[in-house]
C-alpha cells in the first residue's frame, strides 16, 4: 500500500490506469538498461576482485611455482605506495610528463598521418612516389629508433615525443590509406555530379567516408604510442611514468614498480577511452550503420 | 529554374580495356533526348545502357562519336546533369537534410538559403519529419526518394537515372514510379531513364529506346503515345498493354534475354489479344478490391491469376 502511494506521488494521480503503453515501454526499456548496467558492474567487480585475490594469495604465501612471487609486493603494499606517492610532487610530474608526451606525439601523428594517408589513398602518382619509402621504414619498431632519435633531435624531450609519434603514426597512416581505398565509388560519383570540386570532395566525402577506418587506426595507434613512450622513457628518459617504473626497479622499490605499471595501465585505458568517445562524437551516424549490419 | 536541355549522342562508340581485353561496349549509338522529354533506355543486362548514361554523366569518354548537352561536348560530371544511382548513394555521414543540401553547398549557396530550399523540397515530398535522420535509419524506398530530391535540389537541366528502383520491392517501386511521374510532370526537365523493366519504361516515358547487347546498339526507338498526367490506372488500359506488348514482342524476336526479368516477361508464351484483355480485367479487379500485396510483382500476380483462371 505504501509503495503505491509513492508511485502515485511520482508519476501522477491515476496510476496505473492511465499509464500509456508508450510510457510503459519506456519504463521497461529503462529498467532493462539499469538491470544490464547493474550486472555489468557486478561482473566487473567480481572479475577484478578475483584477480586481486589471486595476486594477494600468491604474494602472501610467496608462491614459487617456477614463477616466483618471493619479491612481488602485495596489493596492500602497492596501495600504500600509491598513498605515499600521490602526495609526492615528483610522481605527479612523472604522470604529467608522460601524458603531455602522449598528447604531443599522438596529436602530431594524427595531424600528419591523416592528411598524408588521404593523399596517398586518393592520388595514384603520389602514392607511387611516397608510399614505398614509408613502407620500407614501417617494420622498424619505434623502440629501435631510440638511439637514432636521440641523435636526430636537439633535446631528449623531442626525441621521446618523436618515438611516441612513430608508434602512433603507422597504424593511423595505414588505416587511413585503407579507408580511402575502401570508399564506395558511388559516393565519389554522386558528389561530382552534384558539383563538388576536388577540395570539397576531399573534405566532405573522402575524409568522412574514411573516418571509421581512421578511428580504427587511432585506437590501435594510441596503444602503440604508449608502448613506444614507456620504452623510450625507460631507455632515455629523465621524467615520465616509464622512467619512474624503471627507476623503482633500480632502487629496489618493488611496490613502486607495480604502482608504475598500474598507472600506465590506467592512463592507457583512459586515453583509449577518449579516442573511442571522440569517434562516437565525430561519427554519430556510424552507430546506425553498425546496427544495421548486425 | 533552369530550362530543360537537349541531350544528344551521335554515333558514340565506347571501348573498355586494352589489348586482348579490349571490347566494344557501345557501337555507334545515336539517341536524342529533347528538352523536357522523358526518355527510357531499355535493354538486357550488359548491353551498355548504363554506359550510355555514364557518358552523359561525364564518367566515361567516347572513343569515337560525340555526346553533347545543348550541342556542347560533355567533358566531365557537373551539376547541370544530376544522377540518381541504382545503389543508394546518399552520404551515410550526413543526415537527410544535409544530403539534400549537398549540391547547393558545393555550389557555394549560403547556409540559410540552402536550408530553406532543402526543407521546402523535403516538405513537398512528405519527408520533412525525416530531415534529421541518417540514411541508415531509412527504408530503401525513402532513401531513393531522398536521392531524387537531392538530384532536383540543384535545379539540374537534365536528370539521369540508372535503374533507380531496381533494388526496391514491387509495391514500393510502383509508388516511386508514380512519385517520379508527378515530380517530372511538374518540373518537365529532360530525363534519361535506364531500366530493364518494360512496364516501368512505358509507364514513365515519352519515348523508349531499346538496346541490344554485345556490342551495345540502339535497336529501335518507340514513341509512347499515352496521355498525361499518368496514374496507376494507366497500367490497366489496353493502350498501355499494347505498348508493353509491342516491346515484349520485339525483345523476344531479338532474343534479348534479361529484359523484363519479372516472371511475366520471361514466361509469357504468347501475348494473345484475349490474354491481354483478361490480364487487364483481372488487374482492374485486383485493384478495385484493394487486394494489395497479391504476388510480389503486379504482373506476376496477374499472371498467376490468369493461370488459376485458366485451370478450372
Amino acid at each position: 500500500m505504501k509503495n503505491q502511494t509513492d508511485l502515485t506521488a511520482v508519476l501522477g494521480p491515476d496510476l496505473p490506469s492511465t499509464l500509456t503503453s508508450r510510457a510503459a515501454t519506456r519504463y521497461s526499456v529503462l529498467r532493462d538498461r539499469a538491470r544490464r548496467l547493474f550486472w555489468a558492474l557486478v561482473t566487473t567487480a567480481l572479475s577484478l576482485g578475483l584477480f586481486l585475490l589471486v595476486w594477494y594469495i600468491a604474494t602472501l604465501y610467496r608462491v614459487e611455482l617456477y614463477v616466483r612471487f618471493t619479491n612481488i609486493p602485495t596489493p596492500g603494499a602497492v596501495f600504500d605506495a600509491f598513498l605515499v606517492q600521490i602526495q609526492v610532487p615528483a610522481f605527479q610530474s612523472h604522470i604529467v610528463n608522460s601524458v603531455r608526451r602522449i598528447a604531443i606525439g599522438f596529436g602530431m601523428a594524427v595531424m600528419v598521418a591523416v592528411p598524408l594517408g588521404l593523399a596517398i589513398g586518393r592520388y595514384e602518382r603520389f602514392r607511387a612516389l611516397v608510399y614505398p619509402a614509408i613502407d620500407v621504414l614501417r617494420p622498424i619498431p619505434a623502440i629501435a629508433w631510440v638511439p637514432m632519435s636521440i641523435m636526430l633531435w636537439p633535446t631528449n624531450e623531442t626525441s621521446i615525443c618523436f618515438i611516441t609519434f612513430l608508434g602512433a603514426f603507422y597504424p593511423i597512416l595505414v588505416n587511413t590509406v585503407g579507408g580511402v581505398s575502401a570508399i564506395d565509388a558511388v559516393y565519389l560519383r554522386a558528389a561530382r555530379t552534384l558539383g563538388a570540386s576536388e577540395m570539397f570532395l576531399l573534405r566532405t566525402v573522402v575524409l568522412p567516408a574514411a573516418l571509421p577506418h581512421i578511428f580504427t587506426g587511432a585506437t590501435v595507434g594510441i596503444g602503440v604510442a604508449w608502448v613506444s613512450l614507456i620504452a623510450a622513457e625507460m631507455i632515455s628518459g629523465q621524467f615520465g611514468i616509464g622512467y619512474f617504473t624503471w627507476e623503482a626497479y633500480s632502487l629496489v622499490q618493488y611496490a613502486d614498480i607495480a604502482l608504475g605499471m598500474a598507472t600506465i595501465g590506467l592512463f592507457g585505458f583512459l586515453s583509449s577511452e577518449i579516442v573511442r568517445r571522440a569517434g562516437d562524437l565525430v561519427m554519430p551516424w556510424f552507430a546506425f550503420r553498425v546496427q544495421e549490419r548486425h | 529554374m533552369n530550362t530543360a536541355a537537349t541531350l544528344e549522342m551521335n554515333n558514340a562508340t565506347v571501348v573498355f580495356g586494352s589489348g586482348a581485353m579490349r571490347h566494344t561496349v557501345l557501337d555507334r549509338v545515336s539517341l536524342l533526348v529533347r528538352p523536357g522529354e522523358f526518355v527510357s533506355l531499355i535493354g538486357p543486362s550488359g548491353c551498355g545502357k548504363s554506359t550510355v548514361l555514364n557518358v552523359f554523366a561525364g564518367f566515361v569518354r567516347c572513343a569515337a562519336g560525340t555526346a553533347t548537352l545543348d550541342s556542347r561536348a560533355i567533358t566531365g560530371p557537373g551539376p547541370d546533369r544530376s544522377v540518381v544511382f541504382q545503389q543508394y548513394s546518399l552520404f551515410p555521414w550526413l543526415n537527410v537534410q544535409r544530403n539534400v543540401e549537398y549540391g547547393l553547398r558545393a555550389l557555394g549557396v549560403s547556409r540559410r538559403v540552402r536550408r530553406a530550399k532543402a526543407l521546402r523540397l523535403l516538405e513537398h515530398a512528405g519527408l520533412a519529419q525525416y530531415a534529421d535522420r541518417y540514411p541508415d535509419q531509412l527504408s530503401g524506398g525513402m532513401k531513393q526518394r531522398v536521392g531524387i530530391i537531392r538530384a532536383f535540389a540543384t535545379d539540374p537541366r537534365v536528370l539521369l537515372m540508372d535503374e533507380p528502383f531496381s533494388a526496391l520491392d514491387a509495391q514500393t517501386r510502383s509508388t516511386m514510379q508514380q512519385l517520379l511521374t508527378n515530380i517530372w510532370e511538374e518540373h518537365r526537365i529532360s530525363v534519361l531513364f535506364v531500366t530493364h523493366d518494360i512496364e516501368e519504361a512505358v509507364f514513365l516515358s515519352d519515348r523508349v529506346f531499346v538496346m541490344s547487347a554485345a556490342p551495345g546498339r540502339v535497336l529501335r526507338e518507340l514513341s509512347v503515345a499515352l496521355p498525361r498526367p499518368r496514374d496507376a490506372d494507366l497500367v490497366d488500359t489496353a493502350a498501355f498493354l499494347e505498348h508493353v506488348h509491342e516491346i515484349r514482342v520485339l525483345v523476344r524476336r531479338e532474343g534479348l534475354v534479361g529484359i523484363g526479368e519479372s516472371p511475366a516477361g520471361a514466361t509469357h508464351g504468347e501475348d494473345l489479344p484475349e490474354e491481354l484483355e483478361l490480364e487487364r480485367v483481372l488487374r482492374a479487379l485486383v485493384r478495385r478490391e484493394r487486394l494489395a500485396g497479391i504476388g510480389e510483382s503486379p504482373v506476376g500476380a496477374t499472371h498467376a491469376a490468369i493461370s488459376s483462371y485458366a485451370q478450372p
